[in-house]
């Protein structure tokens, strides 16, 4: 198998699959720290949690044929923009869903699963209608196009790059949140201890409403991301939605820290095998030893001690 | 209320009313081709009827049905396809004799898990017996280590998209995206024509009963009420001595062996067999199928599985952009606002007045049990 290919070669080859692999890692874990948040912190599944995210690259998409159409001059900032709009559209979409459905849900866990399945339905519906069936792609800034020269043999994508520090940026903001910031502290506090909480005076149906649209703005920002590393089309949230699941559940659902790695084991594994075996065999391998993995050890890689 | 007989009154209602809808009303109003739509969401039915075991009473949510939907559907499709695909039949393939599929992806012989299924009986068996198996490894992985909840639907989900991806990638072996199709004959009977699709209609109806009647008797054993004292209170049953996950483990393998009788049914119906029967979203469609009929209720759970897929078929014939806002829509009404379903309607609203107008015709002698049953709300659970 090998015999082919020289040492530098397969050095090579090994570096870029890396790569590969770490910018699906990013893919991931923006989308799998907003569902850590909504999922891990407080107990809901959030299927509709893949068209958030799309709902954030269309944002993405608007904001880049606006600016495209009127600000010309200002395009290669427009990402930032579309960024911050797309967080605002998808949190405010999920604070609205909270206080519709997910709040009259928060006993029963099954049925947020099957009501959030209705709901990226008709997501998924209302994208189709209001932006047509095909896929739409995003023009890229032209600082973003383009690749980086390491080695003689290894160049990596720019905009593979930018969406690497843009998650870790993202991951170093949404754990200050969460471990450094007073309302974190809240959140924290009603997922250990609901009544608790809500007796110490933290009014827990206005922390739970914001987490929630903390965790789908979030994943409106990895939607935003993903345009810059793939088209999007009104389907496309369903096809990650499965992976993101057995990433949070494989780090262990309450831990953000087990959820990067998870994602990061994860992602190298899929993208190293993919080099030695076809693409649906790699994810299969992949997707069964996490099931395997998970039958054994059902909390997942690092899971939070909590008395209840 | 316990009941020592085998059905009680509204559900021996249900029952005949049942019998009288699918056996004799449908099949004479019905042309074949409507016939044959019937018979296709009566496969879904038996899903159905298994999440009822299943989640209804066991309380475990299976996203995964479709698995084994698609595994009895596969079974029954190798055999057809073999029979389909004899030497005269395959002359101008380069290897005539195996599955066109697989001449196309240059696979010269016979796998060899392909070889049992040129016999009828063995492919009867593998129909029941492989998906209860997988059904059996699946369960006793995860309940004997106590993962119940959201987390077993979580991984049965990622279990479809595993089958489903594995289907598509293995083209030579399965027949990829497309699945297995151009089946003729079964036994040398050929099962295209309309006299075949409608005694084949009356076959799956016959089967159906028999798996509602299976349902209900075990739902009347004490492994029935162990079976939702669990879901009610898992470890009280398991102070008291009882193993919970080997009830589980039952429960959800009787789903799978139902759902893969459906899925050799539907293969036998339709004629063919696709991955997209086996996925993530088919599997999360027979979920709500129960719940609209009712996850408490087998015969809810039929009524159901035809309603949706009646309102699917007129939605997606004349409007299909509506179809998945009124999917949508019923998924979120169904949990917000009828989380026992149809049957929680009729049981709430409509059973009352049949009662009554049962216990006004009641002879006198048995007017105290009657006005007894109305005070109960006889549960038709």
């Amino acid at each position: 198998m090998f015999g082919d290919y020289s040492i530098g070669d397969l050095g090579a080859i090994f570096a870029m699959q890396g790569f590969a692999g770490l910018i699906l890692f990013s893919v991931y874990v923006l989308m799998a720290l907003g569902l850590a948040i909504i999922f891990g912190q407080m107990g809901v599944i959030n299927m509709a949690h893949g068209e958030f995210m799309i709902l954030g690259a269309y944002v993405t998409w608007m904001t880049s044929s606006f600016f495209q159409s009127h600000l010309p001059s200002l395009f290669s900032g427009y990402f930032f923009v579309a960024m911050i709009l797309a967080f605002i559209a998808s949190g405010s979409l999920g604070m609205l869903v909270e206080w519709g459905l997910i709040r009259h849900l928060y006993k029963r866990p099954l049925d947020t699963l099957l009501a959030t399945w209705g709901l990226s339905l008709i997501l998924q519906q209302a994208y189709r209608s209001v932006f047509g069936a095909r896929e739409v792609g995003v023009e890229l800034p032209q600082w973003m196009m383009g690749s980086k020269q390491v080695t003689d043999t290894i160049e990596v994508p720019i905009n593979g790059i930018f969406v690497m520090c843009l998650t870790l940026a993202i991951t170093m903001v949404v754990a200050w949140i969460m471990f450094k910031s007073r309302w974190g502290k809240q959140v924290r506090a009603v997922v250990q201890n609901r009544v608790m909480a809500g007796a110490v005076g933290i009014n827990t149906e206005k922390v739970d409403r914001y987490t929630f649209g903390l965790g789908c703005g979030i994943a409106g920002i990895a939607g935003s991301a993903f345009t810059m590393i793939g088209s999007t089309g009104p389907t496309s949230g369903q096809l990650y939605i499965v992976d993101t699941f057995l990433v949070v559940v494989f780090g262990g659902a309450a831990s953000l820290f087990g959820t990067i790695a998870s994602a990061f084991t994860i992602s190298q594994a899929q993208s190293t095998m993919e080099f030695f075996m076809s693409g649906s065999m790699a994810k299969v391998l992949t997707l069964l030893t996490i099931v395997a993995i998970l039958m054994i050890r059902p909390q997942g890689l690092f899971a939070l001690k909590v008395r209840k | 209320m316990i009941n020592s007989r085998f059905f009680n009154r509204s559900e021996l209602i249900g029952f005949l009313s049942l019998l009288l809808l699918l056996a004799v009303i449908l099949p004479l109003f019905l042309d074949v081709f409507r016939l044959n739509l019937v018979a296709k969401y009566l496969t879904y039915a038996f899903v159905a009827i298994g999440l009822v075991m299943c989640w209804g009473y066991g309380g475990i949510l299976s996203l995964g049905q479709g698995v084994f939907f698609g595994l009895g559907g596969y079974c029954m499709a190798m055999f057809l396809k073999l029979e389909a695909s004899s030497v005269e039949n395959t002359k101008i393939q380069s290897t005539p004799g195996i599955p066109d599929f697989m001449d196309w992806n240059q696979i010269t012989s016979l796998p060899m898990f392909w070889k049992p299924f040129h016999s009828l009986p063995l492919t009867i068996i593998a129909i029941l017996v492989v998906p209860t198996l997988l059904a059996f490894i699946i369960g006793a992985a995860m309940f004997k280590r106590r993962v119940g909840g959201v987390y077993f639907a979580i991984i049965t989900q990622a279990i479809a998209a595993i089958a489903t991806i594995l289907i598509i990638g293995q083209q030579g072996y399965t027949g990829g995206i497309n699945g297995m199709t151009d089946l003729r004959t079964l036994n040398g009977w050929d099962i295209r024509t309309d006299h075949a699709k409608v005694i084949l209609y009356f076959f799956e109806v016959f089967v159906l009963f028999a798996c509602i009647i299976a349902a209900q008797f075990i739902r009347l054993t004490k492994l029935g009420r162990i079976l939702v004292a669990m879901r009610e209170q898992e470890d009280r049953v398991r102070f008291s001595g009882y193993s919970v996950a080997n009830f589980k483990i039952f429960a959800f393998c009787a789903a799978a062996m139902f759902a893969a009788i459906g899925g050799a049914m539907f293969t036998l119906q339709i004629g063919f067999m696709s991955p997209s029967f086996v996925g993530i979203v088919p599997s999360i469609e027979m979920v709500i199928y129960t719940a609209v009929g009712g996850r408490m209720s087998i015969f809810g759970a039929v009524y159901g599985t035809l309603l949706v897929n009646y309102a699917k078929t007129m939605l997606s014939e004349s409007f299909p952009e509506l179809w998945l806002f009124g999917l949508g829509g019923l998924f979120i009404a169904v949990v917000l606002f009828f989380p026992n379903g149809l049957s929680g309607i009729w049981r709430d609203h409509v059973a009352r007045h049949v009662d009554r107008l049962f216990a006004m015709r009641s002879s006198a002698s048995r007017k105290a049990w009657a006005s007894k049953s109305v005070a109960d709300g006889a549960p038709a659970e």
